[in-house]
């Protein structure tokens, strides 16, 4: 068994879908950051079977959780401080995301318009369906 | 400052004063034809029409107003490379309203976000083209007399056709709407609009294959045509081409207040004998198109009062 020790400060993302944890770093930029960041890959869950967690151990306000809950609003995310959990964070799919994804609709006017941002608006929230801002287009990463 | 973008930009309040001010227009239109002295319409066409360029022209003519603008991407800076976002904000200082069509979906929206005047979207693609829907709106409802209450039939090309879906969209906001959908399996509604606008606001509809079987039914007959750019096969595109002429045998089978709709142009899938019935009102709404257009304009303007 594989262990990865506590962090000080950060926060724990846990509760990913076995397979998603390098999708949600490149998404959330952390190779940007000058920081400790542990992935951890198919972990042992009794709710899931298999699932993945991230610990990163930054500023918390460097948690962008608008793309997190795009990504999986069923992410539990722990705000971690002095070693302990303080707050667990409810995510929620954001009204709008922007340069998150990119519109594929080769017919829309993102791919032509230079420095246009990529936007995507939450048209159902029941079926988690978003759609492109200036085509409609359905975003198919859903 | 409003743009418009698309049908359902406006309420249906809205939609009521923009028809009100349309029929005005068209009982009176010496009253407004000298409303618009010293404005004008910029008509920004990147890709080719005659109908809807020469309708905007008109109706701002029409108002009193000038007109000017290219009608193709070749003769603007987009052939040099300029975007969208820049081009606008040089017709924001040449002009005090704008047209524009464009290929690429969306292309308007941008526009708007970055403009000084009202941008009105002319068709961007197959996403929208708003003021084909509001002339079709403006027709039932002069020649009708009521926006609700009745069964239309929407025939041909259900798939492609970006009009059929405007008008679907801005229909169900009125009451007691059924609408018939008659068109080959390889052209039906797409599934959004079946599940997301159709079931999901519980309006009545049908799909039906042949057209004869409904013609009784119908208040409304709104026919399209099938457009051979849609097609990546030219072999199903001469299949289905004319898998629709609406003749006069078939008219006998109408109600005899039913009307025929039509956005225009038409190839085959109205017989040219129709164009005599009094039923058939393409020509008469390509007239609403300019009523619907001066009234936008001078909405936007908001020299309506």
């Amino acid at each position: 068994m594989l262990n990865v020790g506590k962090i000080e400060e950060g926060f724990v993302l846990d509760h990913i879908k076995a397979g998603k944890s390098l999708y949600i770093y490149k998404h959330l930029q952390l190779d940007q950051l000058d920081c400790t960041v542990a992935i951890i890959k198919n972990a042992k869950s009794g709710k899931m079977g298999k699932k993945d967690i991230l610990k990163v151990e930054c500023d918390i306000n460097t948690l962008n959780l608008d793309i997190l809950g795009f990504i999986d609003h069923t992410i539990t995310v722990n705000v971690i401080k002095c070693g302990e959990i303080v707050e667990k964070k409810e995510l929620v799919l954001p009204k709008e995301i922007k340069n998150v994804i990119q519109c594929k609709n080769p017919r829309c006017i993102t791919s032509i318009e230079q420095g246009l941002p990529h936007i995507f608006v939450l048209t159902d929230a029941e079926k988690e369906i978003y759609r492109c801002k200036y085509c409609e287009e359905k975003c198919a990463e859903k | 400052m409003k743009h418009l973008m698309s049908p359902l930009d406006f309420t249906a309040a809205e939609l009521d004063n923009l028809f009100d001010l349309a029929g005005d227009i068209e009982k009176f239109p010496a009253k407004y034809a000298h409303i618009c002295n010293g404005k004008k319409l910029a008509t920004c066409f990147y890709e080719p029409s005659t109908r809807t360029r020469l309708s905007f022209e008109a109706a701002m003519i029409n108002l009193g107003g000038q007109v000017l603008g290219f009608s193709d991407a070749a003769s603007s800076s987009a052939s040099k490379g300029e975007s969208v976002s820049d081009t606008i904000r040089m017709i924001s200082c040449y002009a005090d309203i704008c047209a524009m069509r464009h290929p690429k979906e969306g292309a308007p929206m941008v526009a708007s976000t970055k403009s000084r005047i009202p941008v009105i979207n002319a068709g961007d693609g197959g996403h929208q083209h708003p003021t084909q829907t509001l002339t079709d709106l403006l027709t039932i409802r002069s020649l009708k007399g009521r926006l609700g209450n009745f069964t239309i039939g929407l025939c041909g090309d259900l798939k492609f056709g970006r009009t059929v879906h405007s008008l679907i969209n801005a229909l169900i906001r009125y009451p007691n709407i059924k609408f018939i959908f008659i068109s080959p399996v390889e052209l039906k509604i797409p599934d959004y609009i079946r599940e997301d606008v159709l079931r999901k606001n519980n309006i009545p509809f049908e799909e039906v294959i042949r057209l004869e079987d409904s013609m009784a039914d119908l208040d409304l007959l709104y026919m399209t045509r099938v457009q051979r750019e849609r097609f990546f096969n030219e072999e199903d595109y001469v299949r289905l081409k004319d898998f629709y002429i609406l003749d006069k045998e078939k008219m006998a089978l109408a109600k005899e207040d039913m009307l025929v709709l039509h956005p225009l142009p038409r190839v085959n899938e109205i017989s040219v004998e129709v164009d005599e019935d009094p039923r058939a009102v393409y020509f008469k709404q390509v007239q609403y198109g300019v009523y619907v257009r001066m009234a936008l304009i001078l909405t936007l303007l908001e020299l309506s009062e």
